[in-house]
């Protein structure tokens, strides 16, 4: 797989490109995150890269920005090889990114966050006068009006975006990364953003632009490169392709003949959420009045994009937000109770979607927290204190079981690899003996292997009789794994389709229910 | 053949030599201690005879009765720095009911608890202490350094309101009263060794036990490691939080009781200064600042390190300028040494990775 399947050069003059990489390989401990990747950018245009999550996409961002170096490879600038070490390095060969989280100081202003660490001195002192005027100007050239002194907590999120893109501007960057910009931005803003980028493509900047969002892709794209578990599997013009063609080589066609779920029966009505609301700190809600039901046994699957409530709906029904509200019947019971730990107790346990955020605790072994949340179910007679014994029966049967690979659970949690330190998050979970098991982006940055195996998990748990809730971005998974799929859209559900019923147009269209795109993905 | 053979044997020499370096790395304080004591022993002969070794364990147990309850604390991700000041505000209470009892005024009567009782009132109030600082802590959303600080003030000033800056002296009851023996506590002894190392070592076992053995102890160490995880597993991190610290206020409390009773006095001054030493305790033993690391075992050592290192300085004659010198370097370079650990362990787990 070392060359690329299908690779039209022809429709690319090779004189076009500014930076190309040569046999670029990053292996991290566990797994091979690039593989031999020849990857080109072409000048002045706008190169979008695509691939799922956990493709490669970022880590190859992180080497030529110098956040990470390859294992292997080199990087080729304007035809000389050039060694980036450091985000510095980076800044002096012109190539700069704005990152999905912002990466501006909050409590300083607009001009303080663009010239920081740059800052305009005259006899050692900051020249406030010249960085507010350049600042002004740099705003003014992405036609926008921003008071200069601004501090930057107090702007939007799309106003912020404005400011990493100047702030990229001020280092004279010839290349500009944007990763994922719009995963935060309302439609108005996503406009703004893209007359701001054509913009810059006029003043001979060259932009490479990843993202999830395919339609956007097409939208904005001059050539399109797609990257597939650590490989590049294809580079072509985005004139010459579709949805349907970009879906194609993302997923690869193996992918589908892996996971699909068998034939089962699902039994009762296990779970039963009704008007379950979170309203906005900022008004409006985050979840909005969603009721469904969830089957002994089923795997019920909920799609949409980034922010349309998905997580907080998950965590509003295990307990971590004291200000939702709604009922909630587990096993015909109402569970009254609003914390984390009477609903574990219920029957209800999530895995995180962040799990190095909010599912491990780093610092302790494989053991400990896989251990975490059924402490009480290793007590002795008396119910003091822990039975060393009873642990290492349940850690070494949830390690056989789930086949998590580790060669001693005293092993501290961060030496494992993304796959197995997702399924160390499952047996968490699974320990609590829990009725309903909600799984938020499970597959989320580990391998294909990994992924099968996960799926595997899920399947086996469903056919025990545990009711799965499955949140995912990744359309061929959700259609693969679910018996039932409920689309969210702003909070609210937007949609529910059986499983005989579900195509990944008809999911796409209801997950963009009043974000005003939903005529421009209608493509497969 | 004989070439694969040779490189097995070099890899396998390898291991051995970093499984060396890690076992030093690991015991490097209960090193450091030895080397300490060994060095003073070798300058000064007469350092380790019998009157030495008591006065040095004596101060040694009360460093490492005020750690233990700071290790709970810095796991938990937290710090305390009030402990010096629950000190003395617990030698003031302590003092006060033996000499002045409790004035129930509106029966015109004063009650003098007995010694056990003056304990138990003791500890209480130290328990109290560190709720109150549990509670700003987490209902409050207040840092720990801040809410801390505070008590740090407020306790001190307590201790001297109790009576009015001056110390109750003469700590041994009246037999009118029945409640007399108070400074066994600080003078006794069990088979010959006082009864504050027995205190320090009942207390570090049960700490030892609860780290290691009890659901509360796990649940510490997963509010330090990653609060948020803890708490979507079901801990309740509120209430460990706010226990933590009343575990702490509890040691200085004991810790407050000791001295008062080794100097049959109680002197609103008492412990000024002592959270800064069972600090620096607890960092030596290996209990990382940022919570989420640590162990009871390290701590006792590194109070040991602390207590011989200061005893052992002024046995030698070193002036009180040179032994603060002396003990800053010991604590930074051992924080030091800390870090360097933690990226060995990675690189040691990586090499492992590679070698299987």
């Amino acid at each position: 797989m070392s060359e690329p399947s299908i690779v039209s050069n022809s429709s690319h003059p090779d004189a076009g490109v500014i930076l190309r990489t040569e046999n670029i390989t990053k292996v991290f401990p566990g797994t091979v995150a690039l593989d031999q990747v020849n990857y080109n950018i072409y000048k002045g245009k706008i190169n979008v890269l695509v691939g799922e999550n956990g493709a490669g996409k970022s880590t190859l961002m992180k080497i030529l920005v110098g956040n990470e170096q390859c294992t292997k490879g080199r990087v080729i600038l304007e035809g000389k090889e050039i060694h980036v070490r450091s985000p510095r390095d980076a800044m002096s060969y012109g190539i700069g990114i704005i990152y999905q989280e912002l990466d501006l100081c909050p409590n300083l202003s607009i001009a303080e966050n663009i010239f920081l660490a740059r800052e305009v001195v005259h006899r050692g002192v900051i020249d406030k006068r010249i960085q507010q005027q350049r600042t002004r100007e740099l705003i003014q050239r992405l036609e926008h009006k921003l008071d200069p002194d601004t501090l930057v907590s107090d702007l939007r999120i799309g106003a912020q975006q404005i400011v990493t893109i100047a702030k990229a501007l001020a280092q004279n960057t010839r290349i500009l990364v944007m990763d994922e910009p719009t995963s935060a931005l309302s439609t108005t803003e996503v406009k703004v953003l893209f007359r701001v980028i054509y913009e810059l493509k006029s003043h001979g900047i060259t932009i490479v632009y990843i993202s999830h969002k395919l339609d956007e892709v097409l939208q904005i794209g001059d050539c399109i490169t797609v990257l597939r578990d650590g490989q590049l599997v294809a580079e072509e013009v985005v004139k010459n392709v579709d949805l349907h063609w970009i879906i194609e080589k993302m997923i690869g066609r193996k992918l589908e003949t892996l996971f699909t779920r068998k034939k089962h029966k699902i039994g009762k009505v296990l779970l039963r959420v009704e008007d379950l609301t979170l309203p906005r700190v900022s008004g409006g809600y985050a979840v909005s009045h969603v009721s469904f039901e969830l089957g002994k046994g089923e795997i019920l699957g909920i799609y949409g994009l980034k922010g349309a409530g998905r997580s907080e709906m998950l965590e509003c029904l295990v307990g971590a937000n004291p200000r939702a509200s709604g009922k909630i019947w587990l096993g015909g019971q109402d569970i009254g109770s609003n914390t984390t730990l009477k609903r574990i107790q219920a029957g209800l346990v999530l895995v995180p979607e962040d799990r190095q955020r909010d599912g491990l605790v780093l610092t302790l072994s494989v053991a400990h927290n896989m251990i975490l949340a059924s402490l009480e179910k290793y007590l002795n007679r008396f119910r003091l204190f822990l039975v060393r014994k009873k642990e290492k029966k349940a850690v070494d049967t949830l390690i056989k079981e789930l086949s998590i690979r580790v060669s001693d659970p005293k092993n501290l949690v961060a030496s494992l690899s993304g796959g197995n330190q997702q399924k160390v998050v499952v047996a968490k979970g699974l320990l609590t003996s829990p009725k309903v098991l909600m799984l938020d982006e499970p597959t989320r940055g580990i391998d294909v292997g990994a992924k099968h195996e996960v799926f595997e998990i899920m399947e086996n748990l469903a056919a025990q009789g545990y009711g799965i809730l499955f949140v995912s971005s990744e359309l061929k998974e959700i259609l693969a794994m679910s018996d039932r799929i409920l689309v969210m859209s702003k909070g609210t559900i937007t949609g529910e389709f059986k499983r005989e019923e579900a195509t990944e147009a008809k999911l796409i269209n209801a997950s963009v229910t009043g974000n005003g795109l939903t005529n421009e993905t209608e493509q497969p | 053949m004989s070439e694969g053979t040779a490189t097995k044997a070099k890899q396998l020499k390898y291991a051995t030599r970093t499984d060396i370096l890690e076992f030093i790395m690991k015991g490097r304080v209960f090193f450091a201690l030895i080397i300490v004591i060994t060095v003073f022993t070798l300058v000064s002969p007469g350092f380790l005879n019998l009157a030495n070794i008591i006065i040095m364990s004596k101060h040694v147990a009360i460093f490492a009765i005020l750690g233990i309850g700071m290790t709970f604390v810095m796991i938990s991700g937290g710090i305390d720095l009030s402990v010096g000041s629950i000190v003395g505000l617990s030698a003031m209470i302590a003092g006060g009911l033996i000499n002045e009892g409790i004035q129930l005024n509106q029966f015109g009567v004063i009650v003098f608890p007995n010694t056990w009782m003056v304990i138990i009132i003791t500890l209480l109030v130290g328990i109290v202490m560190g709720a109150i600082n549990g509670l700003v802590i987490t209902r409050f959303k207040v840092a720990p350094f801040i809410a801390t600080l505070g008590m740090l003030y407020i306790a001190r000033g307590f201790a001297g309101l109790r009576n009015n800056g001056y110390t109750f002296s003469n700590l041994i009851g009246k037999p009118e009263f029945s409640n007399q023996g108070f400074e066994r506590l600080g003078a006794g002894n069990f088979l010959s060794i006082s009864y504050s190392i027995w205190i320090m070592v009942f207390f570090a076992l049960v700490a030892f036990f609860v780290t290691t053995r009890l659901p509360f102890g796990r649940h510490v160490f997963a509010l330090g490691g990653n609060r948020r995880a803890a708490e979507l597993s079901g801990v309740r991190t509120k209430r460990t939080e706010t226990i933590v610290y009343m575990i702490s206020g509890f040691c200085s409390a004991m810790v407050g009781l000791i001295i008062a009773s080794q100097l049959v006095a109680a002197h609103p001054a008492t412990g000024t200064g002592f959270e800064l030493t069972a600090i620096a305790a607890v960092v030596l033993g290996g209990t990382s600042l940022s919570g989420g690391r640590g162990s009871i075992g390290g701590t006792i050592i590194g109070a040991f390190v602390i207590g011989v290192l200061s005893d052992g300085l002024v046995i030698l004659g070193f002036s009180t300028f040179l032994q603060n010198i002396i003990k800053g370097i010991v604590i930074v370079v051992a924080v030091v040494i800390d870090q360097i650990q933690i990226s060995m362990q990675e690189r040691i787990a990586l090499q492992r990775q590679e070698l299987k």
